[in-house]
């Protein structure tokens, strides 16, 4: 358990924490918002990460590949909420669970049909792939970028939302979606942007998280998995709790997973840490999820109404 | 005591559908084997197995409306306690079954208290997270064969009272189970819980005003339908020889919701008419193409946009248009 | 007077920025029918709301029978004999007239975990129900499916969903909304035939059927009782022409 260890795993944590963040905030919002649950968010991430892998290896320019990703995701976000899925708003839950359901088995498939069912690898851009040091610490500079990239997206994010007028409209649809509409605004408008602002930072995070995780078919699934957790425990419809909830997650997961089994190691009998310690440390961010929802079931940052 | 909890006409089209469709489910294994083909066997019980998972789902779904996506994790558990208690030499199918059930309900007490508190769209993200951790502990239980998952050579034995070594044996099995559960829900749906849960489906707010304490009666109907889904696991186990964290993972979920909303919502027979129509639809789409899903996924699309009732549920709409009642 | 069989202290509810109970004094005596009038938003619904539980208020207490039910959960006080009517029609529409008071009479007849027995065969529900929809004028349609039910049908239904448990007080918010002249002359006899058998707690618009039916009135404005007394004396209160009834009805 060394002090530079610490650190690494903190900052991967935070790393994954930010990638979570991209992700749950466009989800939260929707959620929120539109009151439409969508299952296949996981799916632009995982598009997001394919534009990139598959624009990258063709120019070899990072920023051509990170646009045509963010652009791409955001169209694709877009069309695919004017076609399928806007007729679903009025319908329940369970039919918008269902309907999105089948959008990523298709998406899914269709990926393994372009791209073959191997992973797709793709490196980091020439200018990160090395090491930079702070504070003593060495650590790989992409993942410092994706941090970075992380943190400026939710900064952005905060002055839209508090001091734009797209953003003063997300608010008010928030808490009275009718209202809205009666005043004149087109809601139409606002929910497709809506849904292609979050399909868009999916994509975003896709292609951040390509050269770290493997471009593989069916890679939003486990990570939506992972975005439901964090939306549940920093309060559904609340971009603060997505930002908290997100670091928190991350964090845990990350550093948990490095040391719950080394702290199991030290008061029980080996052969059980090494059985259990790898099972209760994938468990863990299901077991705080659990609590949190046991203690505080409208989330820790709930969405002020 | 009569035997039907409601009015059941000879004439009316429905009860001559029901009663064809269980007559030919029973048939299967004869026709079978007359003819030697053995295939039919194999599918038919593979129907009758999610049939009895999407029949426990629309316990809590149909009737309760409560959307559970975390179903799978009782065919995970059920499946496991076969298959663990087989790896140590427990091969008695009684205690297979009683560890099964004891599990699920343990299982679905706890999260069911945990989820019942949130409302419709957190617990459907909820229960969709809590099925995908115990994927993950199946996947980390590396002496049980982690992802490879778990063989288990020989069937749970249930003699001296009967086999279900064989392929015939094991689908009567499952067809007794099958259709004692659904004259149980049938009547448990027209008993004081199952109007109960109705209600809370259709007018929560006005459930608790009029007097009753739903959150134990919720709990209650997901610990019963957890517990049927794991006996639903221990068929699957013995179906295919084998125990896997696959069965947990959340597509098994979100299979069992599309069976659900195919059959028809909220009646007995649908959940059993959806599971046949999607496995063969996959049978026959997989046969077809190696990329089947880029089908499957449109049509499920498709389902969710056009069904209202389900086919089964469409069959039952026509048939009360002449009656004055609603009740299922 | 009395104890008062239901009443606030310092009821207080707010919504955001706006304060919809403003620190409510309101008592009811057993037996009487007490009505409450008052503008639009001046928060009549929210304090039903908050009697029956549905709503938590921010401040204040409430008590039924001298004991203090602010903390109990909405199923409980119904179970002590609270019950409500909504202004909105709050019926189940998949069930018959029938079913829908025969779940309204389980909610009082012990739990609900039989499983086998089928409920429309229950006689211990299905004769109060039947009793219910008798007093209520909806015996001829209680087998047809509520959702197929007229408006003044469904307000109807409402009240034997309420009255079939036989509570010791009755919330009825705006029993007679939307209601033609015909389907409103029936209804006031019916309230009449309620008063003196059980507590009638009022919300009403319609004056006529106010002020021929009221022991006494409570008058709230912006959250708070500006007047509460007899009819005779609401009438005649200035604060109350000034603000609320207007000519037609204010004496002298």
């Amino acid at each position: 358990m060394t002090w530079n260890l610490l650190v690494t795993q903190a900052l991967n944590g935070l790393q994954y924490g930010v990638v979570l963040f991209l992700l749950a905030a466009g989800l939260t919002l929707v959620l929120g918002v539109m009151n439409f649950v969508n299952l296949a968010h996981g799916s632009f991430y995982m598009l997001g990460a394919y534009i990139a892998a598959a624009v990258f290896a063709r120019t070899n320019s990072f920023l051509a590949a990170g646009a045509a990703a963010v652009l791409g995701t955001l169209v694709i976000g877009a069309l695919v909420e004017r076609t399928a899925l806007r007729t679903f708003y009025a319908r329940g839950h369970l039919d918008q669970v269902l309907a999105t359901f089948g959008l990523i088995l298709f998406f899914n498939e269709l990926v393994r049909i372009i791209w073959g069912a191997s992973p797709v690898y793709m490196r980091p851009p020439d200018a990160f792939s090395g090491i930079v040091e702070l504070l003593g610490f060495a650590y790989p500079s992409y993942r410092g970028l994706v941090i970075a990239v992380g943190l400026l997206v939710g900064a952005g994010l905060y002055l839209l939302i508090h001091h734009t007028r797209i953003g003063m409209l997300i608010r008010a649809g928030a808490s009275n979606a009718q209202m809205v509409s009666v005043l004149g605004v087109n809601i139409r408008f606002v929910n497709t942007l809506l849904f292609g602002l979050g399909a868009a930072m999916a994509g975003l995070a896709g292609l951040m998280a390509g050269p770290i995780f493997s471009v593989q078919p069916g890679m939003g699934d486990n990570v939506l998995i992972a975005v439901i957790v964090v939306i549940v425990i920093g309060g559904i419809g609340s971009v603060r709790g997505a930002f908290y909830g997100a670091l928190i997650v991350g964090v845990v997961d990350t550093v948990g997973r490095i040391y719950l089994p080394l702290v199991l190691r030290q008061v029980a009998e080996r052969t059980v840490a090494d059985a259990a310690g790898p099972a209760l440390a994938s468990m863990l961010i299901y077991l705080f999820m659990a609590v949190v929802l046991a203690l505080r079931p409208q989330g820790l940052f709930p969405a002020r109404r | 005591m009569p035997i039907f909890p409601e009015t059941v006409s000879p004439r009316s089209p429905r009860v001559v559908a029901a009663a064809a469709f269980m007559l030919l489910l029973a048939a299967v294994p004869l026709v079978s084997n007359t003819i030697g083909e053995s295939y039919h066997v194999t599918l038919v019980t593979r129907i009758l197995v999610f049939g009895l998972a999407a029949a426990s789902l629309n316990l809590v779904l149909g009737y309760g409306g409560l959307v559970s996506f975390g179903h799978a994790l009782y065919l995970g558990i059920g499946a496991y306690s076969v298959g663990i208690l087989s790896f140590h030499g427990v091969t008695n199918g009684w205690i297979h079954l009683g560890v099964a059930v004891g599990l699920s309900a343990l299982v679905s007490f706890l999260t069911g208290l945990v989820c019942m508190r949130t409302s419709g769209v957190a617990f459907i993200m909820i229960t969709l997270a809590f099925a995908q951790m115990f994927y993950f502990l199946g996947v980390s239980l590396k002496q049980y064969g982690g992802d490879d998952g778990l063989s288990i050579p020989r069937r749970s034995d249930f003699s001296p009272l009967f086999s279900i070594q064989d392929n015939t044996g094991l689908y009567y099995f499952a067809f007794a189970v099958v259709a004692v559960t659904l004259y149980l829900s049938w009547r448990f749906v027209h008993a004081r819980f199952g109007r109960l849960l109705l209600g809370t489906k259709s007018n929560l707010r006005r459930m608790r005003a009029l007097g009753f304490p739903v959150l134990r009666y919720q709990v209650a109907a997901y610990v019963i339908s957890g517990c049927i889904c794991g006996v639903a696991g221990v068929l699957l186990a013995n179906f295919t020889n084998f125990a896997s964290p696959a069965y947990m993972y959340w597509t098994v979920s979100g299979d069992l919701i599309v069976m659900v909303i195919l059959g028809g919502i909220a009646t007995i027979l649908g959940p059993l008419v959806g599971a046949a129509v999607y496995v063969i639809l996959e049978t026959v789409l997989s046969a077809y193409t190696q990329h089947w899903m880029v089908i499957l996924g449109p049509v499920i699309v498709l389902i969710a946009l056009i069904s209202n009732r389900g086919l089964y549920g469409l069959l039952l709409a026509r048939d009360a248009q002449g009656s004055e009642s609603d009740a299922p | 007077m009395s104890v008062p069989i239901l009443r606030t202290r310092g009821l207080t509810k707010r919504f955001g920025g706006l304060v919809v109970s403003d620190s409510l004094d309101f008592d009811v005596a057993p037996g009487e029918l007490h009505a409450v009038i008052g503008p639009n938003g001046a928060g009549k619904t929210t304090l039903i709301n908050q009697l029956i539980g549905e709503l938590v208020p921010d401040a204040g207490g409430i008590e039924f029978e001298g004991r203090d039910i602010t903390a109990l959960p909405t199923w409980r006080r119904s179970l002590l004999g609270i019950s409500r009517s909504y202004q909105i029609t709050s019926v189940f529409p998949d069930f018959t007239a029938l079913e829908n008071v025969c779940l309204a009479a389980q909610a009082h007849d012990g739990h609900s975990f039989g499983a086998w027995r089928p409920a429309s065969g229950e006689e211990r529900l299905v004769q109060p129900s039947l009793a219910a929809l008798e007093e209520v004028g909806l015996s001829a349609r209680s087998r047809v499916c509520a959702a197929e039910l007229a408006h003044g049908e469904h307000r109807q239904l409402e009240l034997a969903m309420a009255l079939v448990s036989r509570p010791k007080v009755l919330l009825l918010d705006e029993p007679m909304a939307g209601m033609g002249r015909q389907e409103s002359e029936s209804m006031l006899r019916l309230l009449a035939s309620l008063k003196r058998r059980f507590t009638l707690v009022l919300v009403e618009h319609d004056m006529d059927v106010v002020f021929a039916l009221a022991d006494r009135i409570s008058v709230l404005v912006y959250g708070r009782a500006i007047a509460s007394g007899p009819p005779a004396a609401i009438r005649a209160n200035i604060e109350v022409k000034r603000a609320y009834l207007g000519e037609r009805y204010a004496a002298g």
